[in-house]
């Protein structure tokens, strides 16, 4: 319990110590400790930041979502719009073809009923005249009796 | 060892292993034998008994107390320096994580007492938490076994603790001072300083006498407090370690290890007490009025 040299020892150990401790030792330590708080601290705001752009994209994403499936709304209306015009076009097309061919079918029924006709009509002639002759035992002069022959062909 | 009876067994463990100068002349009393020899010179020697300890007054050096606390210190700093040396700001390892809990825990007491700029500070806290942390827990170990073997190897007394040693206590306590009056003179400068002792609390000129005194003797209780609040914490705290190994070895147990778990936190407290308490004065040696 003598108070003696120990004190001045103990003292000159004490400022020994915390030189040393100033100068080799809280520097490196806290400056870790302070790049690291720093690392965090940027950390946290990056991440904070993606958080925000994850935002941002998801509803720049839902918009242009949006946007397409309108798009493909007024595509699909044109397209129904126009397949329903050409259907409605061929149908029209398919009518008129229908219609002349009908009218020409028609035609040629009409003419080969008039072709028909005068044939019969000149082998009525002919038969009428054949049968004229046995009936007066005589011929008939055809081209006498040609306008009245014609006049029967024509009335047949 | 001059042990046999408790009261020589308390009074032997409160004996620091002194080394020092014996004047020419000095009878010294064989603790054994009780034969006399006179010294021819005045020489260095190490202490046979306390009252060879006394007498040789301011000279001498308690080297169980230098010892401890320098080894304590140097461990302190190799710990510490190997950690700060691989410090890295990525994944703390375990050892890197108690440092730093350490750092962290003086830096806040830093933030909260010293009100100044000064990146000496909390090194300086730093360096008094620990060591006076180190020291103290070597109250830890059981009184008799460091003793033991230092009796084993033809040292009579041998005291661990160096804070059970006013001297060690002192010894730091003297250095905050000297660095109290050193950052005093260097922030309000030498005027600055005398006028702040000359002229509170009482700022009359008439009254410039009682305020120094006042102020001196307000400035020489810091260090006083600190060295004998942590001597006479751990001093007691020894005594009483000391009276339970007095006990029967079976009954030891009932009474010490309740003392110790007690004294784990004691050891910090006063550690936290006064580092604390050196910044705050400190502090108040940076504050310029």
């Amino acid at each position: 319990m003598n108070i003696n040299l120990t004190l001045i020892g103990q003292a000159i150990a004490f400022a020994i110590f915390v030189w040393f401790c100033v100068k080799f030792v809280w520097p490196p330590i806290t400056a870790a400790m302070e790049a690291r708080q720093k690392k965090i601290a940027d950390g946290l705001s990056a991440a904070d930041r993606a958080s925000l752009d994850l935002e941002l994209a998801q509803e720049k994403a839902s918009k242009e979502l949006q946007k397409a499936k309108q798009e493909a709304a007024v595509l699909i209306d044109q397209a129904n719009k126009r397949a329903a015009q050409i259907v409605e076009a061929s149908k029209d097309d398919a009518r008129k073809e229908g219609d002349k061919l009908i009218e020409q079918a028609r035609a040629e029924i009409q003419q080969e009923r008039v072709q028909a006709r005068d044939a019969l009509r000149k082998e009525v002639a002919v038969l009428a005249i054949a049968g004229a002759e046995k009936i007066l035992e005589t011929s008939v002069d055809a081209k006498a009796h040609s306008e009245m022959l014609d006049k029967l062909a024509a009335e047949l | 060892m001059a042990a046999d009876t408790p009261v020589e067994y308390i009074q032997h463990h409160l004996q620091n292993l002194t080394y020092g100068k014996l004047p020419a002349g000095y009878e010294r009393v064989d603790p054994y034998t009780n034969d006399v020899t006179v010294m021819q010179e005045a020489g260095w020697t190490f202490a046979r008994t306390s009252a060879e300890a006394t007498d040789m007054g301011f000279m001498a050096f308690h080297v169980d107390t230098l010892g401890w606390s320098i080894f304590m210190g140097i461990l302190f700093l190799t710990i510490f320096r190997l950690v700060a040396r691989k410090a890295t700001s990525g994944v703390p390892g375990g050892m890197q994580n108690m440092v730093e809990m350490t750092v962290e825990f003086v830096q806040t007491i830093v933030r909260d007492g010293f009100h100044g700029r000064n990146p000496v500070i909390a090194p300086l806290a730093l360096t008094m938490f620990v060591w006076i942390f180190l020291m103290n827990s070597l109250k830890l170990i059981p009184v008799d076994f460091i003793p033991q073997i230092a009796h084993a190897l033809g040292l009579g007394y041998f005291k661990i603790v160096p804070t059970t040693d006013p001297n060690g206590t002192f010894g730091i306590s003297i250095g905050v001072f000297i660095l109290i009056i050193f950052y005093s003179i260097k922030v309000k400068g030498l005027g600055g300083f005398g006028k702040e002792l000359s002229f509170t609390p009482f700022n009359h000129w008439a009254l410039i006498p009682f305020n120094l005194v006042l102020e001196i003797i307000g400035l020489l209780t810091k260090p006083l407090s600190l060295a004998l609040r942590l001597f006479g914490n751990m001093y007691a705290g020894e005594v009483v370690f000391i009276l339970i190994a007095i006990l029967p070895f079976w009954v030891q147990w009932t009474l010490n290890v309740p003392w110790a778990i007690f004294h784990i936190l004691v050891i910090t407290l006063q550690a936290f007490i006064f580092t604390t308490l050196a910044v705050v004065y400190l502090s108040q040696a940076h504050e310029d009025h």
